[in-house]
């Protein structure tokens, strides 16, 4: 978790309330427009979103560098950095 | 689904003769896919597509040899093999003659073990764990039309979602994963945690620490996790025994995991050996393993 905290957040997108795979599509989307090496932040829902979306990320290359609970976990950051 | 011919044995003089002056191998044709329709002197012929796959050039052979003997109507069994409908008698040797030059056979019918089936496991799935169409394959090649008790249905699944019910065949195989962690990678996302439908993960001590007893090995947790931590370690597959559809219905029973992939063919081979020697005349194993007793079965087939 270190690691992310010391990261500059260059993006935030919030995909609380957005379904898979619909928020995963957005995620990468998002990734494809900035730059290489710079950090996204994306806030999603517990459940379904938060088990699927980061590992998906992952397997397009990206390095998940941190997943944050927010509200008792009731949401959560995820911290990626496009690769 | 047709599956069994009775009325073919009923055809057996008429066709003894008939088969004579159309050169037709009766022994073929009763161990064969030959499927007697509704339709007087129509056949449907079921090919041996092991696995359901097969090249495109094989596809279009058979659509040629379906247009040029048949109706140029196919169906597709509900085990993955292709059918073609409509053959009239005496076209049985023409058929079998063009398909077997392009590499294709006939299936089997009756009392035997049938054409297996597969999904598409770790070949072209996501969440295939083990090479089902090649264990398949090789099902194919060293089992199919062993002679039986009562027909001998074989399935692999890649994974325990088992698309194609493995767990609802004579034997059943299912992909299967032990997950291994990794602790320096794990961040304690607890990701795997929410993903184990089996209430098997709970974090100890910021890592996810597993219950064997409760974990079915399914590795959902393993394509969950979004680090280098929950890892695939061993696959292997779950093996199912006894299952079967018909009028009355049978569930598998569960009798190994991690079979490794090694061991399948001699686990084919001693399920057959004592199920030859154990079933009844018409007999499913699923019956014969209630009547002999599992004990029985898994002493000789897992020892
Ligand atoms: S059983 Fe598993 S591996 Fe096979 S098709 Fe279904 S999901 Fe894919
Ligand atoms: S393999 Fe499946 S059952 Fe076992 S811990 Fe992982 S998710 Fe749970
Ligand atoms: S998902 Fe991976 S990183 Fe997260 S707690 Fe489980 S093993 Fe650790």
């Amino acid at each position: 978790m270190s690691e992310a905290n010391a990261e500059k957040i260059d993006d935030v997108l919030d995909l609380r309330g957005v379904m898979c795979p619909i928020n995963f599509v957005k995620t990468k989307l998002h990734l494809e427009t900035m730059e290489d090496g710079s950090v996204l932040e994306v806030h999603l829902d517990d459940g379904e979103p938060i088990v699927n979306v980061p590992r998906s990320v992952k397997d397009e290359g990206h390095k998940i560098l941190a997943i944050e609970s927010e509200d008792d976990g009731s949401w959560y950051k995820l911290i990626v950095r496009k690769t | 689904m047709t599956e069994d011919n009775p009325e073919l044995e009923g055809l057996e003089a008429r066709l003894e003769t008939e088969s004579k002056a159309l050169h037709v191998n009766l022994n073929e044709l009763k161990s064969g896919g030959y499927i007697k329709q509704r339709q007087k002197d129509k056949f449907t012929i079921r090919l041996r597509c092991p696995g359901g796959a097969m090249s495109v050039e094989r596809m279009r052979k058979i659509a040629e040899v379906a247009e040029k003997y048949a109706e140029g109507r196919v169906h597709l069994s509900v085990r993955q093999s292709i059918e073609i409908l409509d053959v009239d008698i005496a076209h049985f040797d023409a058929v079998a003659e063009e398909l077997r030059e392009a590499g294709q056979d006939i299936a089997s019918c009756g009392p035997r073990v049938r054409v297996p089936t597969a999904c598409g496991g770790c070949e072209y799935n996501p969440n295939g764990l083990m090479d089902t169409q090649a264990h398949a394959l090789m099902v194919d090649e060293k089992f199919f039309g062993t002679e039986c008790p009562h027909k001998f249905k074989i399935t692999f699944a890649g994974c325990q979602i088992d698309c194609p019910r493995a767990r609802g065949a004579d034997l059943g195989f299912v992909g299967q994963v032990e997950p291994e962690l990794v602790p320096a990678e794990c961040t304690a996302c607890e990701i795997c945690v929410k993903r184990c439908e089996d209430d098997a993960l709970v974090m100890v001590d910021g890592l996810p620490v597993r219950d064997i007893e409760k974990c079915t090995l399914c590795g959902d947790c393993v394509k969950a996790c979004p680090f280098d931590a929950m890892i695939q370690g061993q696959a292997g597959y779950a093996i199912w025994v006894g299952g079967k559809g018909g009028k009355k219905m049978r569930l598998s029973d569960h009798i190994l995991d991690m079979a490794q992939e090694e061991d399948v063919e001699g686990l084919i081979q001693k399920t057959l050996d004592w199920y030859i020697a154990n079933g009844d005349k018409r007999e499913r194993i699923g019956r014969t393993i209630d009547r002999v007793g599992m004990d029985d079965f898994k002493e000789e087939v897992l020892s």
